[in-house]
């Protein structure tokens, strides 16, 4: 049993020994889950800590381990894990936002014991989603954690007053009742999320099946190793890449896919909206960085131009759509999907400094995005209500939680100190040294500044300043033990936000090897994919190639960021 | 002759009419009891088949001039059957109550079904092909109309004898053509010489003839007409078992033919393949969409299987036919579950409404959790069997899209038949979890055979989900069997 088997294993395990606990139990139920997280988060701490330290194989990865019986040998399938630097960060993330989760989910009440198996079940998809290094289970993963996702927003989501119309920047009436928009959003996000979970699978499929018969593999290193040596062919590239990113697109919430996010997370419960939009939502993300872009590099170079338009309309489009949300919920739920386009811009962007930048947003958002939804649901679990007309002033009776609330908000709008700044800064000067990007890295930057602390300020004048209602003076506090997820979140966002190179040392050297994977080979052969695209991608490979010698600046943005503070 | 190599079917008959007899001095409050004796008859005989004993060991030998083989495909559909039929006997125990008269005919027609169903996992020719599907039909024509007081019972007995003797006629007429031009039953024979006939109009035709009656027994678009009726008004064993065995001997029917008979006539029809397949699916998804009445729903759902069963044979590889023996495998699990819980729940009830599972989490945990399962199974969704088979499929499918694109756009039709399925079955969770009134909050308590049984379904499609090596070994090396 090493580490990373330990770290899946034990929530799924704990899911099951719950289904064999009477339901007349719920504390028992809670204090395993809250229990079981705290554990596994634990045993990620440990593994993040000795990651420097740790011995890696052949390929950079450490920590390798193998669960036997798992799988189909004759395939190439086998759950094998690992964790190098580009998911280190991801996975001490997720666990402790499923720690964080499990301990904000005192707002069940209902048909408890089914809530912690299914968040103990999701807790578990996720993490192995984000440690396999098995094309199959990572899928198979991600796939184990949705399902638990869509129940939960079933069976113990809340109905927000916000009809379909009012997604989109005009607002207005009419459309769906407001009392069904539980229904509406958990259809809406299964149906969405299974089919860019499809589209990826056959994306994924076609991509196994471009290695020779007798060595087929799901097993990553092998097929990174393949790759590395032979180029795909450009007609299967053509297939395979657009495949995978409007697959994993859907699933990230990339523009004009989004639709589901915002109400799909307003009608959640707290705990499922923090686990998918802190944590699980990055899958998609991490698999361009890790799969799509260095296996398909010539192809991808020539999306790069769309996937940054793209993140533009994430920003700005859905950014002015968080502006006219009247619940907060619905806020949030927008301005995490703003965030994503932060993330796809550093990724079009190709070269180190863009690529670690959007890894160290993937990071910092997951920890904010659990934080806001967190304390979203300790006001909804005191007042009731999430709609910003009905609250204010709620920081006179909510110390606590009203300072929490501010500097999630001071977070989300890249206030220095906190880990968002150090990510969205080298996101910014990564897009801004690629030439053809710098249109959209304007307008991004601009979007970002304006229209985030627009609608973040806003949320906070709404809810916590202003006067206080008349009905809230009852409101109270969170207590010791409620306090413990949201200092644990914030410690998180800054400690990382103070020392960056904790994070960006460990995921630097392997968007190095990416990038390299994927800019080598594309100026080599872009050129000629490039005349049979009729696309003219030399200034997309200039540029990217131009960026290469500058790998040395990002440990001077990372001082820059501890500086500023 | 080589008897010895039916020892397995010759022991099945023999304990239907052992069954049948026994009705006869059995005093009439234990004949309830008779199917799970024959259920453990069977079990035993599904035991056996792992041992040397068994015909099953055979492996590699004929009968009767090659009329009756014994080869790794059919020693994987013999399991198949055994195991189908024994988990569709301890349900028609529990159903027991809901039929009139006549219980003990109930088993041994289930077993006589049974026996069918082997004979054509080893056939290996027209006329053994022929006398199999004839002897699961006519079974089944008796075992669909079997609560004489029902009359959608009587209804769907009627139309599925109707149409079952139209594709009878069908298929009967195709074997004759096909005897008259090349002179062959024998598949073996068969496939030496179909070359020959490629082009052979008259032969053509007669293969398409025999197709149509393959092709209603496994619900496959356009002879799909029937399976919703029966399916609603068929007692819910029968449903069960129409759903998992009959589909199944079709299917291995269907692979012998098209494999192992006249795969030089096969490859010419990739299209044809590739089309039905996509119908199915989509017909089989559209149609369950607006269904309040749970086995309708199946019924269509089941339409919609047998289009993802006809993508690994649309594929023409092995991966693709050894996908189709993995996909049935975690299809018995989930629709044996499935039909288990509609049984047991829905029994009492005049509708079988999907409203009438509502608040099924309180009445028995055991059965909510495991209809979700096999929804989820049934949607295709980690880590459940259903997933493992969908996954292949599309394998196979993929790796032809090289040579012909039509298989890129078969693969995105199942994309969007899967996602159109997920709103239905998600329907019958929210259906379980989530509906507002509670007509009826009564435990449900389960008998243990049937505890057993459901447990049994379960495990397997927890089984085929993660731990799909050894199946898919013995598929694979079924498939192979096939010498395509």
């Amino acid at each position: 049993m090493t580490t990373l088997t330990l770290i899946l294993l034990l929530p799924l395990l704990a899911a099951i020994a719950l289904m064999f606990v009477p339901r007349n139990f719920a504390v028992i139920m809670r204090a395993a889950a809250v229990g079981v997280t705290f554990v596994t988060m634990l045993l990620a701490v440990l593994m993040f800590w000795q990651f420097n330290g740790a011995v890696a194989d052949a390929n950079g990865y450490k920590f390798v381990s193998t669960i036997p019986g798992l799988g189909a040998e004759s395939l190439g399938i086998a759950c094998k894990l690992g964790v190098d630097g580009l998911n280190v960060g991801l996975v001490l993330m997720g666990a402790i936002v499923a720690f964080a989760a499990a301990c904000c989910s005192f707002e069940i009440k209902s048909r408890e014991k089914e809530f912690y198996i299914l968040l103990l079940t999701m807790t578990g998809g996720i993490l192995g989603a984000f440690m396999s290094l098995d094309l199959f289970f990572f899928y198979f993963f991600h796939e184990l954690a949705l399902v638990p996702t869509f129940i939960m927003i079933g069976v113990w989501g809340r109905d927000v007053a916000a009809t379909p119309s009012s997604l989109k920047p005009g607002g207005g009436d009419g459309g769906v009742a407001a009392t069904k928009t539980k229904n509406y959003a958990t259809f809406q996000i299964t149906l969405y999320l299974s089919i860019g979970a499809l589209l990826a699978l056959i994306g994924l499929i076609a991509l196994y099946l471009q290695l020779p018969a007798d060595s087929r593999t799901f097993d990553i290193p092998k097929l990174t190793k393949y790759f590395t040596e032979h180029t795909m062919a450009a007609s299967a590239q053509m297939f395979i890449f657009p495949l995978l990113l409007l697959g994993f697109g859907i699933l990230v919430s990339l523009w004009p896919f989004h639709s589901w996010a915002a109400l799909g997370y307003g009608c959640a419960p707290s705990a499922t909206a923090m686990l998918h939009a802190g944590v699980l939502k990055k899958f998609g993300l991490y698999g361009l960085i890790r799969i799509a872009i260095p296996f398909c590099p010539e192809v991808a170079q020539l999306h790069l131009q769309l996937i940054a338009w793209l993140a533009l309309g994430n920003v700005l489009y859905v950014g002015w759509v968080a502006m006219r949300q009247k619940n907060l919920n619905l806020l949030i739920g927008n301005s995490s999907v703003a965030h994503m386009g932060m993330i796809f811009l550093g990724i079009a962007s190709l070269n180190l400094i863009g690529v670690t930048g959007a890894v160290v947003i993937m990071v910092a958002h997951g920890f904010l995005a659990a934080l806001f939804f967190g304390l979203n649901g300790y006001i909804y679990s005191q007042t009731g209500t999430l709609e910003m007309s009905e609250l204010g002033g709620l920081a006179k009776k909510l110390r606590f939680i009203g300072v929490a609330f501010v500097m999630a908000a001071m977070a989300g709008c890249g206030l220095p100190g906190f880990l968002n700044f150090v990510g969205e800064v080298s996101v910014f000067f990564g897009a801004w040294q690629v030439p053809a990007l710098r249109t959209v890295t304007v307008l991004a930057v601009w979007g970002a500044l304006i229209i985030g602390a627009v609608y973040m300020l806003r949320a906070v004048r709404a809810v916590m300043h202003a006067d206080l209602p008349e009905r809230w003076t009852t409101v109270s506090d969170a207590n010791q033990w409620r306090k413990l997820p949201y200092a644990l979140l914030i410690a998180s966002l800054l400690v990382f936000g103070f020392f960056p190179r904790l994070l960006t040392g460990k995921i630097q050297p392997v968007t190095e090897q990416i990038v390299n994977m994927a800019t080598a080979k594309g100026n080599s052969v872009a050129s000629d994919v490039a005349a049979s695209a009729a696309l003219t991608a030399s200034d997309l490979t200039v540029g990217a190639s131009a960026s290469a010698p500058e790998a040395g600046a990002l440990p001077s943005v990372s001082v820059a960021a501890t500086k500023s503070e | 002759m080589n008897v010895s190599l039916m020892s397995l079917e010759i022991a099945v008959v023999l304990l239907g009419i052992i069954v049948l007899v026994a009705d006869l001095w059995l005093p009439a409050e234990r004949k309830r009891a008779l199917g799970y004796a024959a259920a453990l008859a069977l079990t035993f005989l599904l035991v056996g088949s792992f041992t040397s004993h068994c015909s099953c060991a055979l492996v590699g030998q004929s009968a009767f001039g090659g009329m009756f083989v014994q080869d790794a495909l059919s020693v994987f559909f013999k399991r198949f059957f055994l195991l189908a039929a024994v988990l569709v006997l301890i349900l028609a125990v529990e159903f027991s109550d809901k039929i009139a008269a006549g219980i003990s005919e109930y088993y041994s027609l289930i077993i006589f079904a049974l026996a069918g169903m082997l004979f054509a996992a080893s056939s290996n020719d027209f006329a053994i092909l022929f006398v199999s599907i004839e002897l699961i039909t006519i079974t089944f024509y008796v075992l669909t109309s079997f609560t004489r007081g029902k009359v959608a019972s009587l209804e769907s007995g009627v139309k599925y004898l109707i149409l079952g003797a139209l594709s009878s006629a069908f298929m009967i007429y195709g074997i004759a053509l096909v005897w008259g031009t090349t002179g062959k039953f024998n598949f073996t024979e068969l496939s030496m010489v179909a070359e020959k006939f490629v082009d052979n109009k008259v032969f053509l035709f007669g293969v398409l003839f025999i197709l149509v009656g393959l092709g209603f027994k496994i619900a496959a678009f356009p002879f799909q007409m029937w399976t919703p009726d029966v399916y609603q008004g068929a007692p819910t064993p029968t449903t069960a078992f129409l759903a998992v065995g009959s589909k199944a001997a079709g299917f291995v029917l269907l692979l012998r033919l098209l494999f192992t008979a006249i795969p030089s006539v096969t490859v010419h029809w990739e299209k044809l393949l590739i089309v039905m397949s996509a119908i199915t699916i989509l017909y089989g998804n559209l149609c369950a969409l607006p269904q309040r009445n749970l086995k309708r729903l199946l019924g269509y759902s089941s339409i919609a299987h047998a289009g993802y069963l006809l993508l690994g044979i649309a594929a023409l590889n092995h991966a693709g036919q050894s996908a189709v023996l993995y996909y049935l495998a975690g299809y018995l699990f989930t629709t044996l579950a499935a039909f288990g819980v509609i049984a047991l729940v829905l029994r009492h009830l005049d509708s079988e409404d999907v409203s009438g599972l509502a608040g099924l989490n309180q009445r028995s945990p055991l059965l909510a959790t495991t209809m979700t399962l096999a929804m989820v199974s049934l949607g295709g969704i980690p880590p459940l069997a259903g997933f493992f088979g969908k996954f292949l499929m599309l394998k196979a499918v993929i790796e032809r899209g090289t040579t012909n694109p039509g298989y890129y756009c078969l693969a995105f039709t199942a994309l969007v038949g899967v996602v159109i399925s997920l709103y239905y079955y998600f329907g019958v969770i929210r259906a379980i979890y989530w509906s507002k009134e509670t007509p009826d909050l009564s435990p449900i308590t389960l008998s243990g055979p049937m505890k057993i049984s459901v447990a049994v379904c379960v495990a397997g499609m927890f089984y085929l989900g993660l731990f799909p090596g050894a199946v898919l070994t013995a598929a694979t090396r079924a498939a192979n069997a096939l010498g395509y």
